[in-house]
């Protein structure tokens, strides 16, 4: 009975290919995107986390220097006779790869390729003095360096690893540490740090890698992207599966009458789906990984520039990424279809077997959605003003969504019900009306064409704005020319004296690390003048601010400090021992994972008198000129001095790679909505025949109706624009008002980007006028005999 | 007795309150009896035979089939029926789109597992649809999707045939020719034959002719 049942169910698909190809092809696109974004997402982390576990960032303290960027490795020596367990580390760049030396007697457990889940033994470590590398890096360092290089797949991507005595030879930085690595179990009874090495200071474990926490912001914006698409591909599969359901009901209905047990048939068509769902989730893999493997090289960059994080350009098949793609298909089918298995579980077994239109927004059933559309708006207003945190960003960006999706069939319909009590002429009536009678056959390909078009509004209104405000923050924080670095404090000041003359300003780096607010921070000492004053814009400032500044009666406090210690301007910050200053501006500080805090210079150099500069901007009106001339005075290597135009020009490329993935996954998005509008139309085409051989048989031709066909595709997807932008603006604004605020602590300001849209609203035409043609010259070619059909009681 | 129906009653929720269909019924059926139920549209005609059928539950009564109560079966038991003990054939013939003739008429016999080819195919040949095996439904006229319907019926070999106006949908002619086949074929597996109709000139065909008005037998 079970083969014979599974059979009959099974005939509907053999006669109905393309409604098979629907459901899987929607599963397949769902699951490709979802995936292929989680395995950017997951390509990127694992990369951060090979670093973390090779380098021991964040999961030991550190020994930093106060100032500068060497300890001397007598401090190392001084600090191991007091009884500190401390590894030394020396870093630097070789070309394109970071070099890290490491002290395997010294460096805690596990930490480096040796020992703990290494290949090479310590004795042979110490004998040959290799170099390890992953094979791509390997393949860039094995021409620059004469040690051996050992390759070790673990290795985060563009590092090596090797002995610190060999790095720094390798590095030209014999007897200069980078930083300390603390052990985590240390001696009682050791000095203090204080006593030791008064010039270094401790920075905490961090519980995960500082580069993971640096660019979650970017992840978080793609994995978002990557639901929202798959919500899009689970309203292709809903329409799909609800479609073939309708279809079926006479079948089911035959089954039953027919002696087929109501818990069998369930449990059959349940089978079938899981089985779709498996094949629709191991094709959307394929296709996802097809996804994944075009953009990481983008993304890849994109983090690279952003944050300076290393991360794999190619992409590996890992197990856990793979089998969430399959889950994820086969829960996104039991979701979609739960609704559909659940009214065929209910179906009188009496009840009509004609098949009705998918989603009919009807009598009861209407009043359903509309009741829970206006609840999840209102709920979503209602978090928007109350609710704090993160999880309570994403139910507001949850309810918003799926309430303006629920929303839409409503509003069109209304405006169709409107536009069909307008018309005049008996045509025009009759394609408002037949279009009302289409639209809840519609309704899901247009929900996804709402979602996917909100969705690119709402992502590239972000991403521009972010572009935007970075590309200002740029010029703010990088308002000097030239940006020049010493090796000494001695330097530092015969450089100061040289460049009075020839500079209009010269602007000192000064920075300590510190706690302000009972959170990690840093103060900054700054030379107020004119670059300050024309430059910095703040997000919220007192009147005079740079005078308060200058005079060190007051202080300025980035975002991220203000927010998390609950600061304003007009409150008061200890930024010493009895010393508290008035707030009197705070700034967007965009990326920056800690607080800080900017001082006068004079003020900075009475409480830190130990600290100098060691980098200074420089503003000239000839920087090309002034750069020759500090490198014959000081002979400094050329990454010594920074030019800023190069430094914009480099972030700007950076940002046209996020754009690249931003507007692939835009493309990616609306395709798919395209898609489902495509199949929505297709399947309906067989039964939209009855609807319309009256119109044919009262003197419309079959090409009249296919133009008609084609017009109504337009303007349901152009009306389904027009109410994407409001939703794709509020998405947006959720994104960066909500959502990054919560995440990371600072909150980006909002533009539009009017251009953006059209060309936006323009892609959404186009797609619907591709996804409509095919169907509509199928519909203006129907046999008059197919039509004719129609009328007949009896063939 | 094959089939014994004591007391049926059975009412329907209306706009105005419950609507009695059926008020007490009694009948019985023996092995090998074709039975007529006429009736009015409304008189409950087509709730008699959904109920013998197991299709539908009565309200109040009793419905023996074959000795079991087929109006206290639940769900499963009651499918069990449909599948084994009565052949049903629609007035809109209800087959199975998807599937084509031979696999239509086989299908219920499959379902109750009693499935022969040779018998199904001689059905097929003797119905008149010898030539048609390999099509679909909607490759075919009303008259030959109901005599599929009927070769499906009675391919399950069930001991009791239950039609609910299978000529309804079809011109005269074609009628006769059906109802010709049917109750040669039902007269030749020896099963019994409820039939609705509104045709007296077909209930007049009928060993027996029950007449239904307004919920009881007249």
């Amino acid at each position: 009975m079970t083969w014979t049942g599974l059979s009959a169910l099974l005939s509907h698909w053999r006669r109905n290919p393309l409604q098979l190809f629907t459901l899987v092809a929607g599963l397949a696109l769902a699951t490709a995107l979802w995936s292929g974004v989680q395995a950017v997402n997951a390509e990127a982390r694992a990369s951060y986390d090979a670093a973390a576990a090779t380098l021991g960032e964040g999961q030991y303290d550190q020994l930093l220097p106060r100032t500068g960027d060497t300890i001397p490795q007598e401090t190392f020596i001084a600090l191991r006779r007091a009884g500190w367990l401390v590894g030394p580390v020396t870093e630097g760049r070789l070309g394109d790869v970071r070099l890290v030396g490491i002290d395997p007697l010294t460096a805690p457990g596990g930490l480096g390729p040796v020992g703990g889940g290494g290949e090479m033994d310590l004795p042979e470590f110490l004998a040959q003095q290799p170099v390890f590398a992953n094979a791509a890096t390997a393949s860039k360092i094995n021409r620059l360096i004469d040690a051996p290089v050992v390759i070790e797949p673990s290795i985060a991507p563009d590092t090596a690893i090797t002995d610190i005595f060999v790095a720094q030879r390798l590095l030209d930085a014999q007897g200069k540490l980078s930083r300390l690595i603390v052990a985590p179990q240390q001696p009682l009874g050791r000095l203090p740090l204080a006593d030791v090495a008064p010039d270094l200071i401790r920075r905490a474990a961090q519980g995960g890698s500082d580069v993971g926490r640096l660019t979650d912001s970017f992840h978080l914006n793609l994995t978002a992207f990557g639901l929202l698409s798959f919500a899009v591909g689970i309203f292709i599969v809903h329409g799909a599966i609800g479609l073939a359901f309708e279809q079926r009901r006479a079948m089911v209905r035959t089954l039953r009458a027919l002696g087929m047990p109501l818990g069998r048939l369930i449990a059959l068509m349940a089978a079938e789906l899981f089985v779709f769902a498996l094949i629709g989730g191991l094709i959307g893999v394929f296709l996802g990984y097809l996804v994944a493997a075009s953009l990481l090289p983008d993304v890849a960059a994109t983090l690279k520039g952003l944050y300076g994080t290393e991360v794999s350009g190619t992409l590996q098949l890992r197990p856990s990424w793979w089998l969430s793609g399959i889950a994820i298909s086969v829960l996104g089918t039991g979701f979609a279809a739960a609704g559909a298995l659940t009214s065929i579980a209910r179906m009188p077994l009496l009840a009509s077997a004609q098949p009705r239109a998918w989603a009919t927004a009807r009598g009861s059933r209407r009043r359903i959605q509309i009741a829970a559309s206006g609840a999840l708006l209102v709920t979503a207003c209602l978090l928007a003003l109350l609710a704090d945190g993160l999880v309570m960003g994403f139910g507001l960006l949850g309810c918003l969504l799926v309430g303006a999706a629920l929303a839409l069939p409503l509003l069109l319909d209304a405006f169709l019900r409107l536009s069909q009590h307008l018309a005049k002429a008996v045509t025009a009536q009759w394609f408002w009306a037949d279009t009302r009678q289409q639209l809840p056959g519609l309704s899901l390909a247009l929900m996804a064409l709402l979602l996917a078009m909100a969705a690119n509004i709402g992502v590239s209104t972000m991403v521009s704005s972010f572009r935007l405000t970075f590309t200002g923050f740029l010029d703010q924080r990088l308002a000097s020319e030239l940006y020049v670095s010493t090796e000494s404090p001695e330097e530092a000041r015969a450089l100061e004296q040289f460049v009075a003359p020839l500079v209009t300003e010269v602007l000192p780096l000064l920075s300590v690390e510190a706690e302000l607010a009972g959170l990690p921070a840093e103060l900054y000492g700054a030379r107020i003048g004119a670059t300050y004053r024309d430059n910095w814009v703040f997000l919220d400032e007192a009147p005079e601010v740079w005078d308060q500044i200058a005079n060190g009666s007051a202080v300025l406090v980035n975002e991220q400090l203000a927010r998390r210690a609950q600061i304003w301007v007009g409150d008061s910050l200890t930024i010493a021992p009895e010393l508290s200053l008035p707030i009197v501006g705070v700034f967007g500080d965009y990326g920056n994972p800690i607080g800080q805090a900017i001082i006068s210079e004079p003020l900075f150099a009475t409480l830190h008198p130990n600290v100098r500069a060691t980098r200074f901007g420089l503003r000239t009106d000839t920087p090309v000129a002034l750069r020759t001339a500090l490198s014959d005075e000081f002979g400094l290597p050329a990454q010594s001095i920074t030019d800023q135009s190069q430094i914009k020009a480099f972030s700007l490329a950076v940002f046209e790679r996020t754009f690249t993935v931003t507007a692939a996954l835009n493309v990616l998005t609306l395709s798919v909505a395209g898609f489902a509008i495509f199949m929505s139309l297709l399947t309906l085409a067989g039964m939209r025949l009855p609807q319309l051989a009256p119109a044919w048989a009262l003197g419309l031709t079959r090409r009249r109706l296919g133009q008609l066909e084609l017009i109504r595709a337009v303007v349901l997807a152009v009306l389904t624009a027009v109410l994407a932008l409001p939703l794709g603006l509020v998405l947006a604004w959720v994104l960066l008002a909500i959502v990054n605020v919560e995440a990371f602590g600072w909150r980006l300001p909002m533009y539009v980007f009017p251009g953006d849209y059209a060309v936006l609203g323009l892609f959404a035409l186009v797609a619907a006028i591709l996804a409509a043609a095919w169907p509509a010259r199928r519909l203006a070619r129907t046999p008059p005999a197919d039509l004719l059909k129609v009328f007949a009681n009896e063939r | 007795m094959l089939l014994n129906v004591k007391d049926l009653k059975k009412s329907y929720a209306g706009a105005e309150g419950s609507v009695p269909v059926l008020r007490g019924i009694d009948m019985e059926v023996a092995a090998g009896d074709t039975v007529a139920l006429t009736g009015e549209s409304g008189s409950g005609k087509s709730t008699l035979l959904h109920l013998i059928g197991g299709l539908d539950i009565p309200d109040e009564g009793s419905i023996l089939l074959d000795g079991k109560d087929v109006a206290t079966m639940d769900d499963a038991a009651r499918a069990a029926v449909r599948r084994s003990g009565v052949g049903i054939i629609f007035q809109q013939f209800n087959l199975i789109p998807s599937l084509d003739v031979a696999a239509n008429i086989a299908f219920q016999a499959r379902l109750a597992g009693v499935y022969d080819r040779k018998a199904a195919g001689d059905l097929a040949v003797a119905l008149g649809l010898g030539a048609h095996l390999s099509k679909y439904p909607e490759q075919l006229s009303g008259g030959q999707q109901q005599r599929v319907a009927i070769a499906r019926a009675l391919a399950a070999k069930p001991k009791l045939v239950l039609a609910d106006e299978p000529t309804g949908n079809l011109d005269e002619a074609t009628a006769a020719e059906v109802m010709d086949q049917m109750l040669a074929l039902v007269g030749q597996t020896g099963a019994a034959l409820v039939m609705v109709t509104h045709s007296p000139h077909l209930a007049a065909r009928m060993q027996r002719q029950l007449h239904l008005q307004s919920g009881l037998l007249a």
